[in-house]
């Protein structure tokens, strides 16, 4: 007879006082928040030190390239290794390299002669344009189809949903993106082939519609191909909540079924993919590469192809940092959100 | 337990004029097994919860006594059979499923998973009332009146509480908050204190009757533990692979069980001051339920001759006893049992 009754009833209903747990000095919160600021400045560092030696890593020499199929002086190459800095010794250009990072200046790109500040800071729009429109449009699809799969797992609709998902996802971008230009571009006419305004258009909702009809087949590609991930998440944590007590508790109460997901799967659910979401949002400024070169639309991704082929190194140094770094900064930023999202982080 | 205390004490209370709250008569719930085969979880069952009355339901794991208690609430459809609520017949249409279930609440094993982790406790035990009334001016009031009945005072203290921040014990009080809130007239308790530590049990055992005692709130209590029935329960019933095999009150089947399997089950108490009868056999196996009495293959009786002596041996092998009715009277579903009791 495990549980004698005549144990006091009352001993368990007083609220344990949390006193224990609590270390002196810094509040809880700014502990959590500088642990993670902490961690994110030495992701950056490892970011920047590697960036350096990365890209020297690669074959190919800048100047060589530039000044391929002309006739040059063995001076004139000597005086652009100067000009670079290339002349240097490795530690030198290292030192240069880390001063100019930690004051934000990336240098001057080998092959357009400006500043990469600027190059980037004129590039960042198109890119935020078509990889933010994508990420936002393939969220929202992935998760309502995700839930919908989850919540009635193999059902038929599962089934066809998550295997055209899954066949999607598999499908190479450029591959995607080729096919739709042959059919709908330069087939059907329906859409221009690349580019991201035409020549010659002017006011402001003309010019709107004109970007407009240019994103529609990039986003696209990047929409079939990147969704699936959304899907798959939100399904598996969904599958994940679909079996806890809670839910049984709650229908038992007598709440309806879609209610049920709505107010207690669903948000619960939805704590995993947070994650993803800033993850992938960390990733829309160093844009879909491969889509943004297929489409030629004039982004960060095709500025990066194009420094990678000399190898231009102010660019695709600076690029790589940035890249990384807003990784670096979504993910912060998720760490910050969780414990709003979720009670059992705050504590 | 040699000297069986009378079968009908002189004490003991005439039976309930009202009718049951909540009855399961010729209750089938089958599932779709692995490999094709079907699973008889719950196979014919009679049970009766009268007003103001604690049934225990008592097995081992995997028995079927959850299934039964889900098919209860209706959150398990009966394959056939059916259940009863004041004796009209379980409407499965969601309008008349959720009056139902205004009336009747659940509350599971483990408080740790039937809370959702970021309700507070306000949230949690609002949940019903907001679902049943809509939101109310007097909620609040509602939610801290439930709270206290559970035993947690001061109950401003623990509403903007998240279940993390609580015991095991204040967040099982937490989900009979949550069902005390409708008032309901029957709660359907599955393994309700199984998580939760020794020294916390008997204060949510207390709970459950003085709910009973206070309020004639009826429950059905589900649970692998023969002690626990025997404190709180005011008739049991012994289940063994989707059968209830033996019933009656608790005095009843606890001191003299006539069920070979109830005998085995109290034999390993370390109360019981005899020789622990540990069950041969494979363990039950509901897509596979022998055919004549579903307990022979592993019954002591049958296996030490006893039954043969009786002469029912042959009736073991090939003769289902058969359900038992759901009366209330002490019944065992055992040819042995019926013949001992006949031949004196």
């Amino acid at each position: 007879m495990t549980a004698p009754p005549a144990a006091g009833a009352t001993a368990d209903a007083a609220p344990a006082p949390r006193a224990g747990g609590r270390r002196p000095g810094l509040p809880p919160t700014v502990r959590y928040l500088g642990g993670r600021v902490l961690t994110a400045l030495v992701s950056l560092l490892a970011v920047m030190v590697t960036s350096f030696f990365l890209f020297r890593v690669l074959p190919g020499d800048p100047v060589t390239a530039l000044t391929q199929g002309r006739a040059v002086t063995v001076e004139q190459l000597e005086a652009m290794r100067r000009d670079f800095g290339l002349d240097q010794p490795l530690p030198q250009q290292f030192l240069d390299y880390c001063l100019g990072m930690l004051t934000l200046d990336f240098g001057t790109s080998y092959q357009y002669r400006v500043p990469v500040s600027d190059l980037i800071l004129e590039r960042l729009g198109p890119t935020l344009l078509l990889a933010g429109t994508g990420t936002l449009i393939a969220a929202v699809l992935g998760l309502v189809l995700g839930t919908r799969a989850g919540w009635r797992r193999g059902s038929v609709m599962d089934r066809v949903d998550t295997g055209v998902a899954l066949t999607l996802w598999s499908v190479p971008s450029f591959w995607l993106g080729l096919l739709l230009i042959v059919l709908l571009a330069s087939g059907a006419g329906l859409f221009p082939t690349s580019g991201m305004s035409t020549p010659g258009v002017t006011g402001p909702l003309n010019v709107a519609l004109d970007v407009a009809h240019h994103m529609v087949l990039p986003v696209a590609t990047m929409v079939a191909v990147v969704y699936a991930q959304y899907m798959m998440i939100m399904r598996s944590s969904l599958v994940d909540e679909a079996g806890a007590d809670y839910l049984t508790t709650a229908r038992a109460k007598g709440l309806r079924d879609a209610l049920v997901l709505r107010r207690h799967a669903v948000p619960n659910a939805l704590l995993p993919t947070v994650t993803l979401i800033f993850l992938n949002l960390g990733r829309v400024v160093s844009g879909v590469i491969l889509i943004e070169t297929v489409f030629a639309w004039p982004g960060l991704g095709s500025l990066f192809y194009s420094g990678l082929r000399v190898p231009d190194l102010p660019i695709v140094q600076a690029l790589f940092v940035v890249f990384a770094g807003s990784v670096i900064l979504m993910n912060l930023l998720a760490d910050l959100v969780y414990p709003l999202l979720d009670p059992r982080v705050r504590t | 337990m040699t000297a069986p205390a009378a079968p009908a004490a002189p004490d003991q209370p005439a039976p309930e004029p009202a009718g049951p709250v909540l009855s399961a008569s010729g209750l089938h719930v089958t599932f779709a097994g692995r490999g094709g085969r079907a699973a008889r979880a719950v196979d014919g069952v009679d049970l009766e919860i009268r007003p103001g009355e604690i049934v225990a339901l008592v097995g081992e794991s995997g028995c079927g006594k959850s299934t039964l208690a889900r098919a209860l609430l209706g959150l398990v459809r009966p394959t056939s059979g059916q259940v009863a609520y004041h004796g009209r017949p379980l409407d499965y249409r969601s309008r008349e499923l959720k009056r139902f279930r205004e009336r009747a609440q659940l509350v599971l094993q483990d408080p740790s998973g039937s809370l959702n982790p970021r309700h507070t406790v306000y949230d949690a035990v609002a949940e019903g009332r907001r679902i049943h009334n809509g939101a109310t001016p007097d909620e609040q009031e509602r939610v801290a009146e439930a709270l206290s009945r559970a035993g947690l005072r001061p109950p401003e203290r623990f509403l903007l509480r998240y279940p993390h921040e609580l015991s095991g014990g204040q967040r099982q009080r937490v989900v009979i908050a949550g069902a005390l809130i409708l008032d309901p007239e029957v709660i359907v308790a599955d393994e309700p204190v199984a998580s939760l530590d020794a020294s916390v049990r008997g204060e949510i055992l207390r709970l459950l009757m003085r709910l009973r005692d206070d309020f004639g709130l009826a429950a059905l209590v589900v649970t692998h533990d023969l002690g626990l029935a025997w404190n709180i329960a005011d008739r049991i019933a012994v289940m063994y692979l989707g059968r209830v095999v033996e019933t009656g009150t608790v005095e009843e089947v606890l001191s003299a069980p006539r069920h070979p399997y109830t005998r085995a089950l109290l034999s390993v108490l370390p109360e019981a001051g005899q020789e622990p009868q540990v069950l041969a056999g494979e363990p039950p196996d509901p897509t596979r339920i022998p055919g004549g009495c579903r307990f022979h293959a592993r019954c002591p009786v049958l296996a030490s001759g006893r039954a043969e002596a009786a002469g029912v041996a042959e009736r073991c092998r090939t003769e289902d006893p058969g359900p038992l009715p759901a009366g209330g009277a002490a019944d065992a579903a055992c040819h042995w049992a019926r013949a001992q009791a006949a031949g004196g």
